[in-house]
């Protein structure tokens, strides 16, 4: 990562964006700024992170936030997933509030509502590229959902194929929702091509 | 396979459902036996599995395959396993090859690869992709251009950046918002490489700076301020104009709040009072009824940053902080909470008004709110409110975790400071977490805030001591209980009723380990010693632990009986031995012992050890040896290694006597120079003072042989003859050699010490090869001079540094005649009493005593401060000195100073140290 925000700077800036599972695994894990050096700093602070968050209940609606060592955590919950979104201890926390909703919600649309860790790894790609699309070298770059969705589908670009490796759950809600739409009004170009369902 | 829509729709809904149905269940058996879909995933095959990407035709045949590949690999890095350079290689060049499908979700995970392994790869292979990127820079998708932009801001340097800047400022100022940004963003990177380059774009960030796109704007006012963040008066043109309302953006608004609160930072002017800094003030007050959260939280903690803020300012952002207080949104909780806790630390009386919402939030949810609640209410809560604060804490506090607690600890000790009249229910408070769960460090916490307002606050001081008694009843950790029975012993037996802390004492003898009852037998020792009546009553107790299976318990018990005498009619100075502390640390201790063994190893006479023969050995003060006491892991301590251990091994001065002491080196060269040279003086314990010089030489073709010190005397007084010089005889680049003089006091000049000399090094060169090390041309070498500072040889260097060992200050004092005092009175240049005292303290090279080298509260309002000094002056003489401190609007600072020793002469010469 370039050294880019380090220190002295006054941008508001991300030091991690963190998708553990409910063993606390990684699904995600971005560190910018160099903030925690090697690879075993870095294991040992979520390992950290998970433990003192694990137990925290909070409704899926809404964040919560820790410190931790220096540092300001803000999550929220999928089913059985933690997001979190981690800036220095003076940092607004409000503003990386905006990012992690930002990061949720763009999720959150492009993977139907399905949260849980195995959707998350089933269509990692997806969900890797929302990460880039959401904060670059620590640099906020987005946190508006709609515009972060549309951005990692590749919207508007000809010649898209779409990113389909959906569980199947997905494909019947997607099938569905296809299906509603035919009948109604039609799909708007290149948007959400539905999965090929010969498998 | 886009046609699987037409084909779906056709079907009726309930069949499509139905077919879909038993595909699931199909899938969930699968689903079922493979938990993660990257499960077992091994590097090595999918590196392999990498290889197809050089295959044109699966590349542009099914573009899924090859960025499930890549998913793939940048899973197995997440999950800790790093690419090697190589294997980043191999595969970043087969990436390179996917620049021919034209799939866009393909192509934006090829981005992203890149990105990801720009920085692990080695640059001179990224840069082959600069080609395709640049054509995507062209492109007609907004999508490329942005991607694109932001790959290669990650990879490419000053010279290639030139090539392509004219693309870059385009997109700064392309219609669309991610280009925009995109651009904005990877100038920001690359500031910090070609500044130059970056710094021109200037005017395309300007007009960015005013995009419709919130993002845009945050992206270019950042930029904008690092372009001209050198340039002060620019930014703060820049800052005084946007704060007329050219930003909408709140995370710009954001950004700009942090422009305006550096700017008044930085300024040393009372910025608040002038025109611009109301501007500033008002804009931030403007930005309390922002829509934006986070807006109106920046501003609110900007306002309460601001160097020199008044109450009366501050009011608008406690207002919004205390509306966010009763937020659902626990991150708004935290985010007021944090703040208003700041303001507490100095102004507490500001956030009193929020009180009531602090006080709901005791019982948040989220601990860390409700842990800043009560930090905060602590500071700002009234008197009267303080038993009301406790009972709501006692409940809360079960709930935390250990961390917590030790915050709050920490509050209620400073509450209990502020407030001694509350001691009893604040104390009591402790007390009672005593008693339950916690681990150490809570613990530990506790004890330590009882103790310390034990100090503090002496009516709190019987009732701790019970709180604390009955703590170690039943007290898991040793150390705490050994300090609390050091503590019990010291206090106890000055209580109102002693007897009843000898059943805690003694109830630890009965129950606990081997640490805990040695502590314990000193304990009751102590109670024995000061308190005659109840001297036979403990003496039965202490008897019983005579037969202790261990082995420390029993050596304490036997000593307090031997010292406290059969008849149990002890003379004081035995039971004083079982009270003061020992007079030396056990470094000293070791230390003395080292030099009495190596002084009288050399010589036949038979001598007594005892705490008078022991040598003297400079004190270290606290600070010195708690260093030392962090570095012994990795050095031994110089303390414990004689430093005139050298000295005894040279057979020249084994008829010089003994070292009477020695001084720490003394630099008389900078220490970068070609020869580093110091110096230790060695005073004997006759008329001699032999300087012991440390040579190092640091030039590696030189090879110095010869090299010895001269000396001249700088005044006419001869105080000192030099009667032998011992010279090094070769000295090796890099190697320490000794060099030493031997100089005899004229006794007829008994009463000067003092003297100062011109030091020379001198020597002859021989000039060798640094390799092989042979000398190369003349044999003999050239004779070489080299000036040192001057050495001096100060009265001071006489004084030992020694505590009186057996008695208190004062009765040393009080021991000394009064025939041999001077007194005398001195103005001195200092502008506070520390440096006046630690000047004083060195200038007579003494040890403190009584701790009298701190400066007290009380004495810094106009009451002289006294300072208490002992030592031991050449050879066997103790003085004592005592002085007052003033500092004085018209003289300055003034020293009063009475020195006492058995010989007058000697305390002149100690008074006249002070110049």
């Amino acid at each position: 990562m370039s050294k880019f925000a380090s220190g002295d700077t006054l941008v508001p800036s991300v030091l991690a964006v963190l998708l553990l599972d409910s063993e606390g695994n990684r699904i995600i894990a971005k560190y910018y700024q160099g903030f925690l050096g090697t690879g075993l700093e870095k294991s040992k602070f979520e390992a950290k992170l998970f433990k003192k968050t694990k137990n925290t209940n909070t409704a899926r609606s809404d964040a919560d936030v820790i410190m931790l060592d220096n540092t300001i955590a803000i999550f929220r919950c999928g089913a059985d997933t933690r997001f979190y979104v981690l800036g220095s201890a003076e940092e607004n926390e409000i503003i990386l509030n905006l990012v992690l909703d930002g990061l949720f919600e763009a999720l959150n649309t492009l993977l139907r509502g399905q949260l849980e860790s195995r959707a998350l790894l089933e269509n990692l790609e997806t969900v890797m590229l929302a990460v880039d699309e959401l904060v670059d070298g620590g640099m906020i770059l987005e946190t508006d959902p709609q515009s972060i969705t549309s951005r990692v589908l590749m919207r508007g670009v000809e010649g898209t194929q779409p990113i389909t490796d959906m569980s199947m759950s997905q494909a019947i809600a997607t099938a569905k929702d296809q299906l509603f739409k035919s009948e109604y009004l039609r799909p708007h170009t290149g948007a959400l091509n539905p999965p090929p369902l010969q498998v | 396979m886009s046609d699987g829509l037409e084909e779906t729709s056709g079907l009726s809904l309930s069949s499509m459902v139905k077919e879909i149905q038993g595909l699931k269940d199909k899938f969930k058996r699968e689903d079922a036996d493979c938990p993660s879909p990257f499960a077992d995933l091994e590097k090595a095959t999918v590196l392999q599995e990498c290889r197809v990407f050089s295959d044109a035709k699966v590349v542009t045949e099914s573009p899924r395959k090859c960025s499930q590949l890549i998913t793939k690999l940048l899973h197995i890095v997440t999950q800790g396993d790093a690419m090697s350079s190589s294997e980043v290689t191999e595969v970043f060049f087969g990436v390179t090859k996917l620049f021919q499908s034209t799939d866009a979700s393909l192509r934006r995970m090829v981005y992203f690869f890149i990105k990801e392994v720009a920085e692990t790869c080695n640059p001179d292979d990224v840069i082959i992709v600069t080609s395709s990127l640049t054509k995507d820079m062209n492109s007609n998708e907004d999508l490329f251009r942005a991607n694109s932009i932001r790959v290669l801001a990650k990879m490419i340097d000053a010279t290639m950046l030139g090539a392509i800047e004219r693309y870059v400022k385009q997109a700064i100022v392309d219609k669309n918002a991610m280009v925009s940004s995109s651009a904005l963003v990877a100038g920001a990177h690359l500031i910090r490489g070609s500044p130059d380059v970056v710094r021109r774009w200037v005017n395309e960030v300007q007009e960015a700076l005013h995009s419709p796109s919130e993002m845009v704007q945050f992206h270019a006012l950042s930029l904008l301020y690092e372009i001209k963040q050198h340039d002060r008066l620019a930014i703060s043109k820049m800052v005084a104009q946007l704060t007329r309302g050219a930003i909408s953006s709140p995370m710009a608004t954001c950004l700009l709040i942090r422009y305006i609160t550096a700017i008044l930072k930085g300024s040393d002017v009372d910025m608040l009072a002038s025109a611009t800094g109301r501007a500033a003030y008002q804009f931030l007050e403007l930005s309390l009824r922002h829509r934006s959260e986070a807006v109106i939280y920046e501003a609110a903690k900007a306002i309460v940053s601001l160097p020199g803020v008044e109450e009366r300012d501050l009011g608008p952002a406690v207002a919004v902080l205390q509306l966010f207080l009763s937020s659902p949104k626990a991150t708004l909780r935290l985010a007021a909470m944090r703040a208003l806790c700041d303001i507490a630390i100095a102004k507490p009386a500001a956030v009193i008004k929020c009180n009531d919402d602090m006080e709901s939030l005791i019982s948040d949810s989220n601990r860390s709110i409700a842990t800043f609640a009560i930090t905060t209410l602590l500071k700002t809560g009234s008197e009267s409110s303080v038993d009301r604060l406790m009972k709501q804490i006692s409940s809360f506090m079960n709930e935390i975790a250990d961390e917590f607690k030790i915050v709050v600890v920490t509050a209620i000790r400073e509450l209990c400071l502020k407030y001694p009249l509350k001691h009893r229910v604040l104390v009591g408070f402790l007390a009672n977490f005593l008693r339950e769960e916690g681990g150490f460090d809570f613990k530990k916490a506790i004890v330590d805030a009882i103790v310390a307002l034990m100090c503090a606050i002496p009516e709190t001081k019987e009732s701790s001591l019970l709180h604390l008694c009955e703590f170690i009843e039943d007290c898991e950790f040793t150390a705490l209980s050994t300090q609390i029975l050091h503590l019990v012993g010291s206090l106890g037996p000055t209580a109102a009723a002693p007897a009843r802390y000898i059943r805690f004492v003694y109830n630890r003898v009965i129950l606990e380990n081997a640490v805990v009852r040695a502590a314990a037998v000193t304990a009751l020792t102590k109670f024995a010693a000061q308190l005659p009546t109840l001297r036979a009553s403990v003496s039965v107790l202490l008897r019983r632990s005579l037969r202790d299976e261990d082995d420390e318990v029993r050596d304490r018990a036997t000593l307090a009986l031997r010292l406290l005498g059969d008849d149990l009619v002890a003379n004081t100075t035995e039971v004083n031995l079982l009270l003061e502390p020992f007079s030396m640390s056990f470094s000293r201790l070791g230390c003395a012992l080292n030099k009495f063994n190596v002084a009288h190893g050399l010589e036949e006479e038979g001598l007594a050890l005892n705490m008078t023969t022991l040598p003297v050995v400079d004190d270290m003060g606290p600070a010195a040896s708690a260093q030392s006491a962090s570095t012994a892991i990795h050095t031994s301590s110089p303390a414990t290694e004689d430093v005139a251990t050298e000295l005894y091994k040279m057979p020249e001065f084994a008829t010089l006597g003994k070292v009477f002491r020695s001084t720490s080196p003394i630099e008389l060269t900078e220490s970068e120079t070609e020869y580093v040279v110091s110096v230790v003086k060695h005073i004997m314990d006759n008329d001699h003072v032999i300087l012991e010089f440390l040579i190092t030489n640091t030039i590696a073709d030189q090879l110095l042989v010869d090299a010895r010190i001269t000396l001249e005397s700088t005044d006419d007084d001869n105080v000192y003859t030099i009667v032998q010089s011992i010279s090094a005889a070769k000295l090796r680049c890099g190697v320490t050699t000794r060099s030493w003089l031997v100089l005899r006091r004229n006794t007829s000049e008994s009463n000067i010490f003092a003297a100062q000399f011109v030091a020379e090094l001198k020597f002859r060169v021989l000039e060798i090869d640094p390799n092989t090390a042979e000398i190369e041309g003349d044999e003999d070498g050239f004779a070489e001079e080299y000036p040192l500072e001057d050495v001096e040889i100060s009265t001071n260097d006489f004084m030992g540094k020694a505590r009186v060992a057996d008695t208190d200050f004062r009765s040393a004092w009080e021991s000394l005649d009064r025939d041999g005092e001077v007194l005398e009175k001195f103005s001195l240049q200092f502008k506070d009493l520390e440096s006046a005292v630690t000047a004083v303290t060195a200038c007579l090279g003494m040890q403190p005593e009584d701790n009298s080298q701190t400066i007290t509260d009380r004495t810094k309002a106009g009451v002289p401060h006294s300072l208490h000094l002992s030592g031991i002056f050449w050879v066997d003489v103790r003085v004592l000195v005592r002085a007052q401190l003033l500092l004085d609007e018209k003289a300055g600072c003034v020293l009063k100073m009475a020195v006492r020793s058995p010989v007058l002469q000697i305390s002149q010469i100690v008074a006249d140290c002070i110049k």
